[in-house]
């Protein structure tokens, strides 16, 4: 038996996540399919046919390439006003992946903040914060982000603002959950004795700690925000047309579900994946991040 | 478990202030002019205009009309609609029964389905139905409703004819609704084929309603009986021979059930959500539809009142759920 | 009392699934929204007259199913005086009101219903004027209250209308659904009981159909009024299902679950015309969608920008795309079912490189603007984002660069009546089926700053439409009104975009429905075969 002593240094936490992480086969297939759509929302303008708004007025709602009808110049068909599909789809995951984006930046940023701030002063900044918090929750989501929309009026950016708001009290409550299960052990108490200031001891010493779930809650955030987002474009309160943001795209095809069936599936089918790939990762993430299930 | 009862109301109240505010406030700072709504192309005259504008109390200064809001919520007012000049807590709950319906019905599939599933999921871990299970609820999870709804009533009805278009029943009906439950009432009525009518078209919205519900449901429970079953005291009952159906019956379930009725309870708020986009898609006479069409005809009061009453009733319902996870989990229930 | 209820509900519903097979005669309408309440004098949405005015009740004229000639209603009828300001009517005598639940009429229909009808929303210390927190848009929007002097009652079946003008018109609003005649009776009843407001939700009308039930959101059911004064209506009941997806009402009345519906999706019409089932019905509506520029503001003073960028939108292109076949063209401010509409009106041709000219000409170079699309559906424009962006293109094509603008509706209607706007999108429907009702109404000066929307105010066509209100003689306002678009043409203040056209499906089961031009859906006179 080979006796030499190898390498047995422990592996760095990133091949350890990694090993974690590559163990759910669903979970590599999400980080691939994410890596694909990131990839064509950045490429979208080369992969694209065609302008995601140029109208094609000899091809309204050309039915897609294998059916009767259909032509290979517009692969999945064209909707009521001679767009591609498919080219609005592509470029439609940009819009998908911005607003799941600035969502969960700015959920993070503030919702971090506001849980560091109430979980680390304890007392009436707490409570404050959490009613607040509280309040949010009372609503349904949809209809306080419907209502926010339509304080703002309709379009992308205010639906973002709005979802963003809405998701909130996740993070908020999460943050705290961890700020205080953190500020009572060793290392933060040493700190604070060494005479570190408040937002030090906040950001640099405690926060980095808290990372692992608050990852696995931007990953399904985003999701979150990308199902929102179609949801208030389908209601027609998000992105307006023309913009191809995928709920939008649905709102303008709900008129053709008896007769254009393709300009209400592709969409759909689109979100779907995009929305599923980003769950898959975020189990993944969980379950590679969270050591009380790394047994699950 | 008195105190604890008592500590969940007490924060109920300032919960509440804060709600009727930002439902107030909210609405007051929308755009858009209801009264220039109301006259349409046509346009309204200065004079009229401001006429109008006293007439529903718009003048006054902000804090004044919040003031007289809460006066009016603590004597029941909720205002009335400016579009149908009906009381709108009337409105409110003439529609509610529908939303009822239809919620419960979603929430029944999503548990009779959910937990089972979950159970058999987590006790048979990595088999063939777990994967199948978890994969299902994973797709559920992140499905777009408002499409699968969609997609529900292009096959099922526009191709198939199973199931009728929207509405609750069909329009040939007719008979007294007392209770405003179309289940209840079309069984009532002893009118052939009501009920058999207000069962298909209960089908799809129920259908879309529950997906979500159900996947949570389900991942929620596999994760629960996973966390129990690889307690110590599992362990014991398997060591002391017991058959595992008696483990996981009697053992496992009743502690596992304890995070997932939280659960339950968080999805009330996604419910409600849900059932406006499906009451959207399938014509269903509720409140959610009742909300989307107050919101874009600017009726402030309609707003206003239905974003208070539904914030109400969702504080209302997690307050009993929590008082059930109060009583069902030991900790909390023998701390007194 | 409840078992006998539910055994009563039981045997009637016996009956009438029975009867529904052999004999009553049901029809079902799938509307396209709820009724916003059921005393039309509060409301201006067409959706509420067909649930209420249209069938509950009668005014005083009415017009003749399907076209837009006044006849004789609750009037049998009347005379005007030599110098057009008064208008005397002479009663119809045993007209009856329904009998309901709340209410068991002791008389027939006479004057005093109609001083009660007019003086609710006309007088404002009227007992009833506040009852019910109503305001009266119509009867305000009609000015009827700077119009009308006084209101007497000569006898019982006589009544007076003395007005501060000639207005010729004044006789079409009297057929429209805020005069719809109520009974002062019951309204005496209900206040004496301490309960007013139940006259407006729990109507009594003379009309041939009575209010059974509604359920909100869901359905309302009417049932044919026997005592009728023109004749019992041919069905027995009528039930409106809401609906408010069209291809939702396309399925239905595919699959019998409707026999009448409004609105279809224009995707659905070429599905519609193939099915046999379906009989497709059409009419062009009395409506015009237009794009008003800002005449007030610069480049929009200059009659020629206008006309360069008119001369650059491809009107086909936008029937097609935004319609989808369901409209025609505009040239006239008024559409063809209107008399004196000018056939010999020549449209600006579609005509890029001339516009590109025309507007080189009035020495605009790079010219900025703003479009505004209306966020909502309207009759006379489908899908007004989409037309907003066919415009963009075809004006991007002769170097003028436009920007969308959008507002939700209200805030929509304020800002342009405001005059805030480079060129709006909107349009309009004929209430009375008066060439004044569209021509005054949008086009003169007294509409600047409200429903004159392209700010217009041009002394021509203002003194010739001021004239035709004062004239009473049919041919002689044909000719001013001719003239008037003939103004209308050569100055441009809008692009005349479409007139819709009103597409109707029915079940091959409906006999004799009839498309109303006013945009209503009117079941009495229907049958089922």
């Amino acid at each position: 038996m080979d006796t030499t002593s190898t390498n047995t240094a422990p592996p760095s936490p990133l091949r350890e996540f990694w090993g974690y992480f590559s163990q759910s086969r669903g979970a590599v297939a999400g980080l691939y399919l994410i890596v694909s759509i990131i990839l064509v929302a950045v490429f979208a303008d080369f992969i694209a046919p065609y302008s995601p708004i140029e109208q094609h007025r000899e091809n309204l709602l050309q039915p897609p390439a294998w059916q009767d009808g259909g032509s290979w110049s517009f692969i999945l068909g064209t909707d009521a006003v001679g767009r591609d599909i498919l080219s609005r789809l592509i470029h439609g995951a940009r819009f998908s992946l911005f607003i799941g984006c600035v969502v969960v930046f700015l959920s993070l940023v503030f919702g971090v903040s506001l849980g560091l701030v109430a979980g680390f002063l304890r007392g009436p900044v707490e409570t404050v914060i959490m009613r607040l918090m509280d309040i949010i929750l009372a609503f349904p989501s949809l209809l306080l982000a419907l209502v926010m929309v339509a304080l703002l009026g309709p379009g992308l950016i205010n639906a973002m603002i709005a979802i963003a708001l809405v998701l909130q009290p996740h993070f908020v409550r999460l943050t705290r959950a961890q700020v205080i299960n953190e500020r009572s052990k060793d290392y933060v108490i040493s700190s604070r004795v060494a005479g570190a200031g408040t937002l030090r001891l906040m950001f640099i010493t405690i926060l980095p700690n808290c990372m692992a779930p608050l990852i696995v809650q931007s990953t399904l955030s985003f999701s979150t925000a990308i199902l929102d987002a179609a949801a208030l474009g389908f209601l027609g309160m998000g992105a307006q047309p023309p913009t191809p943001e995928w709920g939008t795209m649905l709102a303008e095809a709900r008129e053709f579900i008896l007769s254009a069936w393709w300009v209400v599936s592709f969409p759909g089918i689109a979100i779907l994946i995009t929305v599923l790939s980003f769950n898959l990762m975020g189990d993944g993430l969980r379950d590679a991040l969270d050591p009380k299930l790394k047994r699950s | 478990m008195f105190r604890f009862i008592l500590a969940k109301l007490a924060l109920l109240i300032p919960t509440f202030l804060g709600v009727t505010i930002i439902a107030f406030g909210f609405i007051r700072l929308i755009p858009g002019d209801p009264i220039e709504l109301l006259a349409g192309e046509r346009g309204v005259d200065p004079a009229r205009h401001q006429e109008l504008m006293i007439q529903f109390g718009y003048d006054l200064p902000i804090w004044q009309q919040y003031l007289k809001f809460l006066g009016n919520l603590l004597s029941g007012d909720l205002g009335t609609s400016i579009i149908t000049k009906q009381s709108v807590v009337s409105e409110f709950f003439t529609l509610f029964p529908a939303t009822v319906e239809l919620s419960l019905c979603a929430i029944l599939v999503a548990l009779t389905l959910g937990l089972p599933a979950g159970i058999i999921a987590g006790v048979k871990r990595g088999s063939m139905f777990d994967h199948v299970v978890m994969g299902g609820a994973l797709v559920g999870y992140s499905m777009p409703i408002f499409w699968s709804g969609l997609l529900l009533i292009m096959l099922f009805s526009g191709v198939l004819g199973w199931t009728p278009v929207s509405g609750r029943i069909s329009a040939m009906f007719y008979f007294e609704s007392p209770t405003g439950f179309m289940l209840i009432d079309s069984w009532l009525s002893g009118e052939k084929g009501a009920f058999k009518s207000a069962v298909q078209h209960l089908i799809l919205p129920t259908v879309m309603l529950s997906t979500i519900p159900l996947a949570v449901i389900a991942r929620q429970t596999r994760s629960a009986i996973l966390e129990v079953l690889s307690e110590d005291y599992i362990r014991t009952a398997r060591a002391k021979g017991l058959t595992p159906w008696r483990v996981v019956g009697v053992h496992a379930l009743r502690n596992a059930l304890i995070p997932v009725v939280t659960t339950i309870g968080l999805q009330i708020g996604v419910l409600l959500a849900g059932a406006i986009l499906t009451e959207i898609i399938f014509s269903w006479p509720g409140i959610g539809k009742w909300m989307i069409h107050s919101i874009s005809r600017r009726d402030y009061p309609a707003v206003q009142g239905g974003l208070l009453l539904i914030a109400a009733i969702v504080m209302v319902v997690n307050l009993l759920v929590d008082i059930l996870y109060g009583l069902i989990n030991p900790r909390i229930r023998h701390t007194e | 009392m409840k078992k006998h209820l539910i055994a009563l509900a039981a045997g009637l519903g016996t009956t009438l699934a029975v009867a529904s097979m052999a004999h009553a005669k049901t029809l079902v309408f799938c509307s396209e929204g709820s009724p916003e309440g059921f005393n039309a004098a509060f409301y201006t949405a067409g959706t509420t007259f067909d649930a209420s005015s249209r069938h509950i009740f009668n005014g005083l004229v009415k017009f003749k199913r399907g076209t837009t000639i006044v006849e004789p209603g609750l009037a049998e009828s009347w005379d005007v005086s030599a110098d057009g300001r008064s208008y005397t009517f002479h009663l119809r005598k045993g007209v009856k009101f329904h009998t309901t639940k709340s209410f068991t009429p002791t008389r027939d229909f006479n004057a005093d219903d109609v001083l009660f009808s007019f003086g609710r929303q006309w007088a404002k210390n009227h007992p009833y004027h506040k009852v019910s927190n109503a305001s009266y848009e119509y009867f305000n929007g009609m000015s009827m209250p700077e119009l009308i002097k006084d209101i007497v009652k000569i006898d019982d079946y006589t009544v007076r209308f003395d007005l501060n003008r000639p207005e010729a018109p004044f006789i079409a609003n009297l057929g429209m659904d805020f005069a719809s005649i109520m009974s002062a009776e019951y309204a005496d009843n209900l206040m004496k009981a301490g309960t007013p407001e139940r006259l407006d939700h729990d109507p009594v009308g003379t009309g041939p159909f009575q209010l059974v039930v509604y359920q909100k959101d869901a359905m309302i059911r009417y049932k044919a009024f026997d005592a009728y004064w023109e004749g019992r209506a041919p069905i027995d009941n009528l039930v409106f299902s809401i609906t408010p997806d069209a291809s939702v009402r396309y399925q239905k009345l595919k699959a019998g679950e409707c026999h009448v519906m409004p609105y279809p999706n224009p995707a659905d019409l070429a599905a519609m015309r193939k099915d046999p089932q379906v009989n497709l019905l059409q009419q062009e509506g009395l409506n015009v969608g237009y794009l008003a520029y800002n005449t007030k503001k610069a480049p929009f003073t200059d009659a020629r920008v206008r006309k360069a960028l008119n001369m650059a939108v491809n009107k086909a292109a936008i029937i097609d795309a935004v319609f989808q076949g369901a409209g025609k063209v505009a040239k006239n401010p008024i559409p063809p079912t209107i008399w004196s509409y000018a056939d010999n009106t020549v449209d600006d041709p579609y005509d890029p490189a001339g516009a590109k000219k025309l507007l080189a000409e009035a020495g605009i170079k790079d010219l900025k603007m703003d479009i505004w699309a209306m966020p909502v559906q309207r009759p006379y424009n489908p899908n007004a984002r989409r037309m907003a962006e066919l415009i963009q293109s075809d004006w991007a094509a002769i170097g003028v660069d436009a920007k969308i603008v959008s507002f939700e509706w209200g805030e929509y209607l304020k800002r342009a009546a405001a005059g805030e706007h480079d060129s709006v999108l909107l349009g309009w429907t004929g209430d009375n089926g008066d060439p004044d009702n569209f021509l005054a109404v949008l086009l003169s000066c007294d509409g600047v700053g409200g429903s004159n929307r392209a700010q217009w105010c041009n002394k021509e066509f203002e003194g010739l439409i001021q004239q035709a209100k004062v004239v009473s003689d049919k041919a002689g306002r044909t000719e001013l009104y001719q003239k008037a678009q003939a103004v209308f043409k050569r100055e441009a203040p809008w692009a005349t975009i479409a007139h819709s056209v009103v597409f109707v499906p029915t079940r091959k089961e409906v006999v004799d429905f009839r498309i109303d031009p006013f945009g209503g859906f009117i079941f009495y006179g229907v049958d089922l075969k």
